[in-house]
């Protein structure tokens, strides 16, 4: 019999410590309850305790038709909205058999790779102040303003878009859009050296999070990590890349990989990819076709019965939107495969037998979005 | 590998399975009993080992469940869905928590929602639901909360 190795839980000796981290935490960003045993400060166990905002969107879903459902899945990764509807309508749209126009198409791929940097950004802001720094924080903010103001102009909303639906784009960009896109695009550029110089060569920083909170290439796989942090461990696991989507296949970026493992890996993994992630805005921002936005589907849309899984890669990793049909207007069995679930049962791997000062590197490292676990 | 030259190479090793190759991957039905056997044999599958599964669920069909297992080979791209039904008033499967890590809080997800027990599961509590919750499991198609109300 295949083993991959052998689980272990013992109980611990009366003198370890437990120390609960959260569920209102300023290091795990969210409503996310860990209970850490300690043996002096090395941890010897991690259990993650979720649910605190579990609303079931699955359950909720059911309920819903095909074009209502969309807009309650910019409510789980709410830092990757755009790439959660995105993941949607794909779903949708291969058991309907549509067509999308290539306008709709360039605006899909436009608005994810925004998304994406708009959270690699507050990724790099946040992860600096859980270590220590607070300065980074506002820099990162303000270039990441400059994103929502684009998405508020063309969506209506900030944060939870809804801007993606089956079909196409729910409305035309705004006429800014490609002058205030270039010049979010010059403006970042020009930050990104200071970005460098203020975290990335710093010393202190470095020795926080280089050796710190190793994942192997073997157990990445095998706990299903995907995104950045299985990309710093050497596993190729990007989905533009293996199963492209929409317009991917015919762009021009690389996947980052990395082989350290540790934070300082998954750190210049996310900083490489904001530059790829500018470089696909790049290559398109100036060629948007003209033509429709949305594909011609009926009001009320039917699925045939069947079953379809659509796979994207979000900001943290592989969301895949696995729908069984039965025929009707509304789906009969809805399931998100989130990636920072997987991403968080990979946690106790990387902070165990590491000092409890590390633990706030690896959660800062990782990237999780707590509703995105509880969903 | 396309889906008929990778059903014929499955249907070799997995004499007891049924395939339907219809949808978007391969789908393989295997009795319940046998899945473990299965899942530790597409493992170390020569040629494509199974290493990663991306996705766990299960589905609630009113007469019976059905575990849904997505898996899918590192090296060569393929993807092979396995699915086993199962008796919807004692739901039983071997866990695969020893084979695929990432198993473990999938199928704790699964007890909680749907009640399916799983077999030398390493730690199976509740992951979501508060403390206290057992015996009723919200995704089943006939529960009934009457505070959040949901009318399917």
């Amino acid at each position: 019999m295949y083993r991959e190795s052998q689980i272990i839980r013992n109980n611990t000796p009366d003198n370890y410590m437990v120390i609960n981290v959260g569920p209102q935490h300023p290091s795990t960003h969210g409503v996310l309850h860990f209970v850490i045993t300690l043996n002096g400060e090395t941890v010897v166990k991690l259990e993650p305790h979720l649910g605190y905002i579990h609303r079931s969107i699955e359950k909720m879903c059911e309920s819903l038709n095909y074009r209502q459902f969309v807009y309650v899945t910019s409510r789980m990764d709410y830092l990757s909205s755009h790439i959660n509807n995105h993941a949607c309508a794909l779903c949708v749209e291969q058991g309907l058999q549509v067509e999308i126009p290539e306008r709709a198409q360039v605006i899909r791929v436009l608005m994810d790779e925004l998304t994406r940097l708009a959270s690699h950004l507050l990724w790099w802001g946040s992860m600096a102040m859980d270590i220590g720094a607070l300065t980074p924080f506002f820099h990162a903010f303000r270039e990441r303003e400059m994103i929502t103001e684009i998405f508020e102009e063309t969506c209506g909303a900030r944060l939870t878009m809804n801007y993606i639906c089956p079909g196409g784009v729910m409305a035309d960009l705004h006429p800014d859009f490609q002058a205030k896109v270039k010049a979010f695009l010059k403006q970042l550029k020009e930050k990104l050296p200071e970005y460098h110089e203020l975290v990335t060569g710093n010393i202190i920083f470095q020795n926080r999070t280089k050796g710190i909170g190793i994942l192997s290439k073997k157990d990445a796989i095998s706990f299903g990590v995907s995104g950045p942090t299985a990309r710093a461990s050497g596993v190729s696991c990007d989905v533009r890349k293996r199963y492209p989507y929409e317009l991917y296949d015919k762009l021009e970026f690389k996947e980052v990989l990395e082989d350290g493992g540790d934070c300082w890996a998954r750190y210049l993994v996310r900083m490489e990819e904001i530059n790829q992630s500018v470089a696909i805005v790049e290559q398109l921002i100036d060629h948007i076709p003209e033509g429709d936005i949305q594909a011609k589907t009926k009001a009320v849309l039917k699925l045939p019965k069947g079953e379809f899984y659509s796979r994207v890669e979000t900001a943290r990793g592989d969301l895949g939107v696995y729908i069984v049909s039965e025929g009707g207007t509304t789906p009969y069995r809805i399931k998100f495969r989130s990636p920072g679930f997987s991403n968080l049962s990979a946690m106790e791997t990387m902070c165990k037998g590491g000092k409890i000062g590390d633990f706030v590197a690896v959660m800062g490292s990782v990237d999780l979005v707590i509703p995105d676990i509880d969903r | 590998m396309s889906k008929e030259e990778f059903k014929e190479k499955l249907a070799v090793t997995f004499t007891s399975a049924a395939f339907d190759e219809s949808g978007q991957w391969l789908n393989m039905t295997v009795p319940a009993a046998e899945w473990l056997n299965v899942a530790s044999d597409l493992r170390v599958l020569e040629g494509a080992p199974f290493d990663y599964m991306f996705c766990l669920t299960c589905v609630d069909w009113k007469t019976k469940l059905t575990m849904v297992y997505h898996l899918e080979c590192m090296q060569t791209k393929d993807i092979v869905v396995v699915k086993a039904d199962l008796d919807r008033n004692n739901p039983e499967i071997e866990s695969v928590s020893y084979i695929w890590r990432t198993a473990e809080f999938h199928e704790r997800e699964v007890y909680e929602l749907f009640g399916v027990k799983f077999l030398n599961h390493p730690d199976l509590r509740l992951l979501i639901l508060p403390e206290g919750w057992e015996g009723r499991n919200p995704m089943r198609k006939d529960f009934e909360d009457p505070v959040n109300m949901i009318k399917l």
